[in-house]
C-alpha cells in the first residue's frame, strides 16, 4: 500500500473537511430554526474570504506582508466574521424575514435570488478573476515551511493545522455556546418548536437573529481559512463549496450540529479520496453517489433522527 | 398555518355591529366566496368571459405574424430564443407551479435533450437519424432520466429534492464538461462521449418528410408549432384528473394523500413530464445552433427561467408566455447601453409615477431628485473637476440632459462600485422607512441610482442583467409571490 499516497490525502480531506463542517453548521443551524435551506449561505462564505484577501493586500501583499502572521490570522477572522455575520444578518432582515409564513416554495426562491445576486454584485466589483492569498509567499514561506512531517514523509504545513485547529476550536466554542448560554438554550428550543418557544416567552426574532450572525460568521471564518490553505479566491467560489457543504449537512442529518461536522468529514475524505484513488475530474459523481446512498439508506442522515412529521 | 395569532377569540364580541353577519377573515366560508368579492373593472370583466384558449390563439397568431412583419435576422433570432424560454418555463411551471416541487437540476434535463440531439444526429458517433425519430427517443429518455433522479427523494421532504436536483444539475456541467475521455472502473480504453470543453459541433438540421430546416425563420415556426402543441398538451392535462390532484398536492399533501391520491407517483409524473418538456426544448436549441456546450446548461440559464417563471406566477399557463417574454426581451434589451438606458430610466420614472401618490409627493420626490443632481454637479464642477470629465452613456437629448445632471467621473470603475454598495445599502434602508421620512430619503437614493447606473451597471451589460435577474426573484418574492398572472391565495388560518 502506497503510504505516502493515502496520507497525503488523508489530510487533505480533513483539512478540506474542516472548511465543510463550518459552512455545513450554518446551513443546519438555520435549517434547525427557520427549516429554510438558504443558498446564499455559500456566497456569504465567498464574501469572508474576499475580506481576509483585502486585508492581505491592505497589509502589503503577499510577497512584501508587514505584520506578524499571527496578528494578520486574528484580523482576518476578526472581520471576516463580523462581515459574514451582518451580511447573514441583513439577508434574514431583508429577504427572508417578510416570508416567514409564506408557502415553503417561496423563501427557497427568495434564497437562489439572493445567492445569484451577490455572486454577480461580487464579480461586478471584483472582477471575475481568480485572485490569490498567496500564503506560500508570506514572509519568504516560513508559514509552510514549519509544521509537522508524518511518517512516509508526508509534510503537513502549519496553514493546514492551523485550519483544522482554529475549526475545532469555533466548533467547540460553538458547543457549549448552544449548551450552556442562554441564548443558546433559546435557540434549541425555537429549533425544537418555534411556537411553543415564542409562547414561554423567548424572542424568537432575536434568536433567528442571532443564528444567521453566528452560522455567517462561522461561514466566513471557513473563508478565511479555505483562502490560507487553498488559496484561490473568485465570485463564484462559494457556489460549489456552498453544495458541497450542503450535501455534508444532509449526509451528516440537516438541522443537526455534530451532525454537520461528522457530514463535512466525510464529504472532505470522499472528495479527496476519489481524487487521489479513482479520477480528479469525477469527485463529483462520487460525493453525489455518497449522497444518494446516505439518502437511500438513512434518510434522517448518519446522525439524524427520524423525522416525525406534526399532523 | 396554525399562527399564533390565528385562534380563535375565547369570548367573542363582534368589533362592529355588522361583524357577526359578514364572514370572517380566514374562515372557510370567507375563501369561498373569495372569487365573488375580487373588485373587477368592465373591461377585466369582459376578458374572463374569453375562454382561455382564446388568448394562446391569439399569441399563436401575433407571434406567427411576427416573422412576416420584419426581415431583421437579430429580431427573429430573439423571438426564437424566447420561444424557447416559454418551453422552458412551461416545463418548469408543471413541476413548480402545479407540483410544488422545487427543481433545480432543470436545465440539466434541457441539456440532456439538446446532448441527445447532437449525439443521434451528427457526425459524431455517424449517426443521422430522422427528427421524427429523434425527438421521441429523447423524450422518452429524458423523462425516465427525470424519473430517476426524483426516485431517491420521493418518501422524502421537498427540500431534499432541491439538494438532489441542484448537484445533479451540476453533476451534469461536470460530466458533460470532462467527457471527451470516459473510462470505465479497471479498463484503460477511454471514449469521447460528449467532446468535452469542445462541445459537439456540426449538428444536423431539423428534417422530417425528406424537408429540411435550415433557416431561421423555419425555426421560429417549429418552435413556435413546438410550443403551441406543448401549451395545449400542458393545458389539457392541466385540466384533467392528473392535473386537479398535482394542484390540491401542492396546496396540502396530506389532505392529498388523506384523500386517497398516490402522492408519489403523482410527484414523479410531474417531474418526468417537466423534464420531458425540457428535453424537447433541448433538441430545438441544438438543432439551431448546430452545435451543443456543456457550459449553456449551467446555472444563470437555470435562475432566468426561474425569474420567468416566477414574474409570470407559477401555476398559471399565461404567466408562463407573458414571465418568458418580458424576462427576455428586457435582457436583451440590456445588450445594447443606448436602449438600456432609455428603459432603465423609462421604467424608474413609470415605477414612481404608479408607487408614489397623490401627484404631490410625485412631485416633490421628482424636482428634490432633479435640483440634488443640478446642485451636486454645480459643486462637483466647481470643486472636484475630474468628477464631471466623462460622458453619458446614451446620446440625443436625454444623454445630454444626463451630461449636466450626474456625475461622471473619468475613471469612474472604483468610486463606482463603492456607489454601488451605497446604492444597495440605501434601497434597503429606504424599506424600512415609513411616511415622509422615506420619501426624502428617496431623493438621494434615486440620484444614486442614477449615478451607478451611468457609471458602472450600464458598462457591464452582461453582469447587470444577471444581477437584474436576482433582484427580479428578491423583490418579486417578497411583494408580489403570485406573479402577474398568478392569483393570491387565499390561505385557511
Amino acid at each position: 500500500m502506497n503510504w505516502n499516497l493515502f496520507l497525503t490525502e488523508l489530510v487533505a480531506g480533513i483539512t478540506h473537511g474542516s472548511v465543510y463542517a463550518l459552512i455545513a453548521l450554518g446551513y443546519s443551524m438555520v435549517y434547525g430554526i427557520l427549516k429554510l435551506l438558504n443558498f446564499a449561505h455559500g456566497d456569504v462564505y465567498m464574501v469572508g474570504s474576499f475580506v481576509g484577501f483585502g486585508l492581505v493586500t491592505v497589509f502589503g501583499g503577499s510577497e512584501a506582508l508587514s505584520v506578524n502572521v499571527w496578528i494578520l490570522l486574528f484580523v482576518m477572522l476578526f472581520c471576516a466574521m463580523l462581515a459574514g455575520g451582518l451580511l447573514g444578518v441583513m439577508i434574514e432582515r431583508f429577504a427572508y424575514r417578510r416570508l416567514r409564513a409564506a408557502p415553503r416554495i417561496a423563501p427557497l426562491i427568495t434564497a437562489l435570488g439572493v445567492s445569484f445576486f451577490l455572486e454577480n454584485s461580487a464579480q461586478l466589483i471584483l472582477g471575475a478573476q481568480y485572485q490569490s492569498y498567496n500564503s506560500y509567499g508570506w514572509h519568504n514561506g516560513a508559514l509552510w515551511a514549519s509544521g509537522f512531517t508524518l511518517p512516509s514523509g508526508v509534510h503537513v504545513g502549519l496553514p493546514q493545522v492551523i485550519v483544522v485547529v482554529g475549526a475545532v476550536v469555533l466548533m467547540l466554542g460553538l458547543t457549549v455556546f448552544v449548551r450552556n448560554s442562554q441564548l443558546g438554550k433559546a435557540m434549541r428550543a425555537t429549533s425544537f418548536d418555534r411556537e411553543a418557544a415564542a409562547m414561554m416567552g423567548i424572542d424568537v426574532d432575536r434568536v433567528i437573529v442571532a443564528t444567521f450572525f453566528i452560522g455567517s460568521a462561522l461561514a466566513g471564518a471557513a473563508g478565511v481559512f479555505n483562502g490560507l490553505v487553498y488559496q484561490q479566491v473568485w465570485p463564484y467560489m462559494g457556489f460549489q463549496a456552498g453544495l458541497y457543504a450542503f450535501i455534508a449537512a444532509v449526509v451528516g442529518g440537516i438541522g443537526n450540529l455534530p451532525g454537520a461536522v461528522v457530514g463535512g468529514l466525510v464529504i472532505g475524505l470522499a472528495q479527496s479520496f476519489s481524487i487521489g484513488y479513482i479520477s480528479s475530474t469525477f469527485s463529483d459523481a462520487i460525493v453525489f453517489a455518497v449522497l444518494i446512498a446516505v439518502m437511500v439508506v438513512r434518510p434522517s442522515g448518519l446522525l439524524g433522527r427520524a423525522a416525525v412529521q406534526k399532523v | 398555518m396554525s399562527g399564533m395569532d390565528g385562534g380563535r377569540d375565547i369570548n367573542p364580541v363582534p368589533a362592529r355591529p355588522d361583524e357577526a353577519q359578514s364572514p370572517r377573515i380566514g374562515v372557510d366560508e370567507w375563501v369561498a366566496s373569495h372569487e365573488a368579492r375580487r373588485q373587477l373593472g368592465r373591461i377585466q370583466k369582459e376578458l374572463e368571459r374569453i375562454p382561455r384558449p382564446g388568448f394562446y390563439l391569439a399569441f399563436a397568431i401575433g407571434a406567427a405574424i411576427l416573422p412576416l412583419v420584419t426581415s431583421d435576422g437579430y429580431i427573429i433570432r430573439v423571438g426564437f430564443d424566447t420561444l424557447l424560454y416559454m418551453l422552458l418555463a412551461l416545463g418548469l411551471n408543471i413541476v413548480v407551479g402545479y407540483a410544488g416541487l422545487l427543481d433545480l437540476g432543470y436545465v440539466a434535463f434541457y441539456g440532456f435533450g439538446a446532448y441527445g440531439y447532437a449525439m443521434l444526429a451528427s457526425p459524431k458517433f455517424g449517426l443521422h437519424w430522422s427528427t421524427l425519430a429523434v425527438i421521441p427517443v429523447v423524450i422518452v429518455a429524458t423523462a425516465i432520466l427525470g424519473f430517476l433522479v426524483a426516485l431517491p427523494s420521493r418518501r422524502l421532504l421537498g427540500d431534499y429534492l432541491a439538494i438532489v436536483t441542484l448537484f445533479f444539475g451540476q453533476l451534469f456541467v461536470t460530466v458533460y464538461q470532462n467527457g471527451q475521455a470516459m473510462s470505465f472502473l479497471g479498463f484503460s480504453r477511454q471514449y469521447d462521449v460528449t467532446g468535452g470543453p469542445n462541445g459537439i459541433p456540426a449538428v444536423d438540421n431539423w428534417n422530417a418528410f425528406g424537408a429540411t430546416i435550415s433557416s431561421l425563420r423555419g425555426y421560429f415556426y417549429a418552435a413556435l408549432v413546438v410550443f403551441v402543441i406543448a401549451l395545449a398538451a400542458v393545458y389539457l392535462v392541466d385540466e384533467s384528473r392528473t392535473g386537479r390532484a398535482w394542484k390540491s398536492l401542492r396546496e396540502d399533501p396530506l389532505a392529498a394523500e388523506m384523500m386517497g391520491m398516490p402522492v408519489n407517483r403523482l410527484k414523479l409524473i410531474a417531474f418526468a413530464f417537466g423534464a420531458a418538456i425540457a428535453g424537447l426544448a433541448g433538441t430545438l436549441f441544438a438543432a439551431l445552433n448546430t452545435a451543443v456546450f456543456s457550459a449553456d446548461f449551467d446555472v444563470p440559464t437555470l435562475i432566468i427561467v426561474y425569474a420567468m417563471l416566477i414574474l409570470g406566477g407559477a401555476g398559471s399557463l399565461g404567466g408562463v408566455i407573458i414571465g418568458a417574454l418580458v424576462v427576455n426581451v428586457s435582457l436583451e434589451v440590456l445588450r445594447t447601453p443606448d436602449h438600456a438606458t432609455w428603459v432603465f430610466y423609462g421604467l424608474l420614472f413609470v415605477t414612481l409615477l404608479v408607487r408614489l401618490r397623490p401627484w404631490r409627493v410625485l412631485a416633490t420626490v421628482l424636482g428634490g431628485t432633479i435640483a440634488l443632481g443640478y446642485a451636486v454637479h454645480a459643486i462637483s464642477s466647481a470643486f472636484w473637476s475630474r468628477g464631471v470629465d466623462g460622458t453619458a452613456s446614451v446620446g440625443g437629448w436625454l444623454g445630454g440632459g444626463l451630461q449636466g445632471w450626474v456625475l461622471h467621473p473619468s475613471n469612474p470603475q472604483t468610486i463606482g462600485n463603492v456607489a454601488f454598495v451605497l446604492l444597495v445599502l440605501a434601497v434597503l434602508w429606504v424599506t424600512t422607512l415609513r411616511g415622509w421620512w422615506q420619501k426624502l430619503a428617496l431623493i438621494p437614493t434615486l440620484y444614486l441610482t442614477a449615478f451607478v447606473w451611468e457609471n458602472r451597471l450600464v458598462v457591464e451589460p452582461s453582469i447587470t442583467r444577471l444581477i437584474l435577474v436576482g433582484v427580479i426573484l428578491i423583490v418579486l418574492m417578497n411583494a408580489r409571490p403570485q406573479g402577474l398572472l398568478g392569483s393570491a391565495r387565499v390561505e385557511i388560518v
